[in-house]
This record gives structure tokens, C-alpha cells and sequence, in this order.
């Protein structure tokens, strides 16, 4: 089985000489929940731009489900549907219009559109607006017809640029569960998102990319694996005035009814209890000071960033 | 694409455009038929009147500009129909939706200028009832009254299409319209004939092309015109040859449409 998506050292000089990507190689399976994380200007949406049609390559090869992007353009594209970061709809025209539009560029039938557009509305819970102009929506009801004009003629990978910005807990929730049953069918979804807790509780494999280069693609499991420490923020019951010391993590007094404890993964979480109930502290609830990915794909960035540096200055 | 999506693609930007403009028909349509019909009372009827029939052929005057008049709406919707769709389409970004999907640029072009294309000649027909209220028409040459207001419709919506493409603001938008399309619909013969001009200035005016479509139209309306027909309807035909590369290269390059 061709994969989802082949990149061959992909690279992108824009017209001002500034290079986006650099030699980017990448693989993605189908099926998967993939993520590419990057800062902003790290090359990610260079990179959904080009694998999209919408920015020209400078070198490289890309294909979509074995067709090349380049000498098979037409089945290439048929295979992509896009959920872009900016909202890219045309606010003066009907919902129903715009999926039924979009279906005809690909060319399905209007009977058939109206069909498929009324079934995404629906699961998307927009159908009640389907006759309403795309601007007199909200932001996360935008976001959702922009996921269901992606999907309207049934592409068999899904990329999302950010589709969760500025949309709100119930609605981000809403939309992961959509996304996750579409996953389950088959589809193969790349998203690239702010919310590290998003990739991480949805995605299987991941990509970091920064200044254009790929630092790491791995598996999420194994990625998360590879952290070295994490920090907990713990609440507790009675307030302390002084903190037990410990050389086995550190634990810092951020209010009297606060620690913050860094914990090395040479540890178990067990001894935090343990020291702390030796020195009769009762702990009322406990949580992640970061999400476990933000610390790494910090960490990971920083290294690269310092690598960079360093080769610059040699 | 085999050649049926194609047809479904370009049956869909069609339609679509066709539904743009007819949502917003009091910005589209209801303008020029009030313009036109202004232009009927005052210089058809009121200054015509008074105008010598030895100066237009054997014509009355306002027999005489009717043909002018249409083709000057057909031009300016034509044209403005596609420069602000595509502009718009650009500016709000779901031209994306297009360049996205794998529908080719042979079809986008179509689509755009059909649109473009349905818009003018919509208008067109729409001045042509509201000058039989001033006059009576009779067609001498249907055929080539035909061919030249949609080969001239095709022409200019052609020319929105690069324009749209170039744009980078409303402004580009309107200094072609404003600045280029107007003076030559108004100096290409559609309130007179080149006869009346000196050696000179008949001499430039035949460097303007739409006096080339103006008389090609009128030749079909009234028999009578200040040029060759056949040089009419090679003129329009170079024309759209050029423009149309022109078109298709830029977007086939994706200049002003792709990073």
C-alpha cells in the first residue's frame, strides 16, 4: 500500500531569498494521526502550501497516495482535502453553496453535492445555518464548515492548519471526536496545531519541524518517552511555610499551599508522596505544571535553535 | 480530471458566478439600464434631435448610438464582472478553493471569463429592450450583430481576467476601467463617426480596438460602418488570441495567484 505522503528533500526559497524549507524529507502512512509541530516560521505552512498546490516548490518531490504532485497533479489534489489556518471562505455566499461549490471542482454532480453537503452539516451541526451567508457565522461554526468543505469530496488525506485556533473548549472537544471517528474509518489526518495537548492526545506519530529542517519524527510514544523530567504543581490541604529537601527531585515553595516538584523519570512519582508524607504533608490534587509535549518540543527547538548557533559561529 | 468532472467544474464556477452577480443585481444589472436609458433621453433624444442625419450615415442619431451604447455596457460588464470576482476571490482567499482542487486552469479560465461573458451579454439584452422604448431597432445582419457582441463580450472578459489576476488592491482594480476602458469606449466611435474627424485623428483613432468592435456591432445593426468588417472581426480575434496567453501563462505560472 502507497503511503499517504511522500516527501523527498523538499525545499522552498521564496522570491526574497529567504529559505523556508530546507531538504525536507518526510513519510507519512495511511491511516495515521500525524502531527507537525513547529514555531511559527518554521516552515510548516510553506510546507501544507506546497503539498496543497497553493506555493510553488524551489526542488523536491512530493507525492499524495503514490501520485506525484508534480506529473499526476490532478489525482494528487483529488486525494488532498485542506482545512487552512486562515478562514478562506467566501463570507457572501450561502453555507450549502460553498460545499456544493467546492464538490463541483471536483467534480461531483450538484444531486450528489447537495446529498454529501447536507450529511457533513449535519454531523458538523451546522445544518440549521446552511442558509445563512458564511459571515454571519461564528468563528468555531467557521471552522466547521471549513472542515466539511475539506471533506465534501471524500479525500483520503486531511490536513489541518491550525484547526482549533480561537475556538472555544466545547467546540475544540467537539471537533477532536469528529476528527478521531474519521481517523477510525480510514482517513489519514495531518494536523498541526498550537495545542500540544491536542496532538498529543490525538495523533500516533509526529514530526517536529524548525527553521525549515525536520529535528525529529518518531512515533508520539517513543517521543514522549524520551523526557528526561517533568514537572508537577501540587495543591495542598494545609499550607507549609517550609519545603523537606530532597537530591532525589527538587521541590519549590511557590505559595504556602503550593509546590512546584521537577522529578527526574529516573523516579518514581510514588517518592514525592512518600517524602512528602514523612514530612506530614497532605497533598489535595496534582497536576501537570506543562503539557509533557510542550516541554519536549521546547526542548528540542532549543537544541536545534543552539546547534544552529553554534555551526553559524564556527 | 477526465473530460465530465471537467464539464461538472465548469458548469459549477458558472453557475456560481452567474448566482454572484444576480445576488447583487442592484450593484450589477439594474446600474446600466439606467445609465443607458439616461443616455437615450439626453444625447438619443433631446441633443440627437438636433443633430444633422448627414453626420450618421443617413441615420437618426439616437438609431445611430443605440448600437454603440449596448456594445459600451457590454464591455464595461464584461470586464468588470471578472476583475472583481477574481479580485475578490483573491483578496477574501477562496481562490483557494479552486487552485486547491484539480480543477485545470484551461477550465478556471473558461469559467471566469462565461461568467464574465453571461453577465455582459444579460446587460446587453437588457439596454437593447430599454431602447426600443426610444426608437425602433431593426437588426440588418443578425449573425454578425451576434458573433461581434460576444466575441467583444469574451474579449474584454478575457482582459478582467488579467487584470484580476495582476491586482493587488481595489485600486488596481479600477484604474483600468476608469483610466483606459472608458476613454476608448468614449473616443471608439460610439457617439460619432471617425468621418467627421480630421485625416489625423481618423488615422489614430483606427489604433483604438474597441472602434473596430463599435462598428463591427453597428454593421450589424444598421448595415453601416466606418471600418472593414472583416477587419473588425480580425482585430477581436488577435486580440483575444493575445490576451487569452496571456491569461492562461499567468495562470498556468501562477503568477499573482501562488507563492
Amino acid at each position: 500500500m502507497s503511503k499517504a505522503l511522500q516527501i523527498n528533500n523538499l525545499r522552498k526559497t521564496y522570491a526574497n531569498g529567504f529559505t523556508a524549507l530546507k531538504g525536507v524529507s518526510l513519510d507519512v502512512e495511511q491511516g495515521d494521526f500525524f502531527a507537525l509541530l513547529g514555531g511559527n516560521g518554521a516552515g510548516k505552512s510553506t510546507m501544507i502550501g506546497i503539498i496543497s498546490s497553493l506555493v510553488n516548490k524551489t526542488d523536491g518531490d512530493v507525492k499524495v497516495c503514490g501520485f506525484d504532485l508534480e506529473t499526476q497533479r490532478s489525482q494528487a489534489k483529488s486525494m488532498i482535502g485542506l482545512v487552512p489556518q486562515e478562514f478562506n471562505i467566501n463570507m457572501f455566499e450561502p453555507v450549502d453553496e460553498i460545499l456544493i461549490n467546492q464538490a463541483g471542482y471536483y467534480g461531483v454532480p450538484r444531486k450528489e453535492a447537495t446529498i454529501r453537503a447536507r450529511q457533513l452539516l449535519e454531523q458538523l451541526e451546522l445544518w440549521d445555518k446552511r442558509k445563512n451567508m458564511a459571515r454571519e457565522l461564528s468563528g468555531g461554526m467557521k471552522r466547521r464548515l471549513m472542515i466539511a468543505r475539506a471533506l465534501i469530496h471524500r479525500p483520503k488525506l486531511l490536513i489541518l492548519d491550525e484547526p482549533t485556533a480561537g475556538v472555544d473548549i466545547e467546540i475544540r472537544r467537539s471537533m477532536w471526536d469528529f476528527l478521531t471517528k474519521l481517523n477510525t474509518a480510514g482517513m489519514t489526518i495531518i494536523l498541526t496545531t498550537h495545542y500540544l495537548e491536542e496532538a498529543e492526545s490525538m495523533c500516533r506519530n509526529i514530526a517536529i519541524i524548525n527553521k525549515g529542517e525536520i529535528v525529529k519524527n518518531t512515533s508520539m510514544k517513543t517521543l514522549l518517552s524520551g523526557l528526561n523530567h517533568e514537572t508537577f504543581i501540587l495543591d495542598l490541604k494545609t499550607p507549609v511555610t517550609q519545603v523537606p529537601h530532597t537530591d532525589e527531585f527538587t521541590i519549590t515553595l511557590i505559595d504556602e499551599s503550593t509546590l512546584e516538584v521537577e522529578l527526574s523519570k529516573d523516579f518514581s512519582i510514588n517518592r514525592i508522596f512518600e517524602v512528602l508524607n514523612n514530612h506530614d504533608i497532605r497533598v489535595n490534587s496534582m497536576r501537570n505544571k506543562s503539557n509533557r509535549l510542550e516541554e519536549l518540543f521546547l526542548e528540542m527547538v532549543h537544541q536545534n535553535n543552539a546547534e544552529n548557533t553554534s555551526e553559524e559561529t564556527a | 480530471m477526465n473530460f465530465s468532472y471537467q464539464m461538472t467544474a465548469l458548469y459549477t464556477i458558472l453557475v456560481k458566478e452567474v448566482l454572484r452577480f444576480t445576488r447583487i443585481w442592484v450593484q450589477t444589472i439594474l446600474p446600466p439600464a439606467i445609465t443607458m436609458a439616461l443616455y437615450f433621453v439626453i444625447f438619443g433624444k433631446l441633443i440627437g434631435s438636433a443633430i444633422d442625419s448627414s453626420a450618421t450615415d443617413g441615420y437618426s442619431y439616437i438609431d445611430y448610438i443605440v448600437p454603440g451604447l449596448i456594445m459600451m455596457s457590454v464591455i464595461t460588464n464584461s470586464y468588470s464582472n471578472v476583475v472583481s470576482s477574481f479580485y475578490s476571490a483573491k483578496y477574501q482567499g477562496h481562490l483557494q478553493e479552486l487552485l486547491v482542487s484539480p480543477t485545470p486552469n484551461m477550465i478556471i479560465i473558461l469559467g471566469f471569463i462565461g461568467g464574465g461573458v453571461i453577465r455582459g451579454l444579460m446587460v446587453g439584452a437588457i439596454v437593447t429592450v430599454v431602447s426600443m422604448f426610444f426608437t425602433d431597432l431593426n437588426i440588418a445582419h443578425p449573425v454578425i450583430t451576434l458573433l461581434t457582441v460576444f466575441l467583444t463580450a469574451v474579449l474584454f472578459a478575457t482582459a478582467g481576467l488579467i487584470n484580476g489576476v495582476y491586482a493587488k488592491s481595489f485600486d488596481d482594480i479600477s484604474i483600468v476601467p476608469v483610466f483606459v476602458l472608458t476613454p476608448l469606449t468614449y473616443l471608439g466611435g460610439v457617439f460619432y463617426s471617425i468621418k467627421l474627424l480630421s485625416d489625423f485623428w481618423q488615422t489614430v483613432s483606427l489604433a483604438n480596438p474597441i472602434l473596430y468592435m463599435v462598428n463591427g456591432f453597428r454593421y450589424g445593426f444598421l448595415g453601416v460602418s466606418d471600418i472593414n468588417i472583416y477587419a473588425c472581426f480580425a482585430v477581436i480575434l488577435i486580440f483575444w488570441g493575445i490576451l487569452f496567453s496571456i491569461a492562461y501563462f499567468l495562470l498556468d505560472r501562477g503568477i499573482g495567484i501562488r507563492t
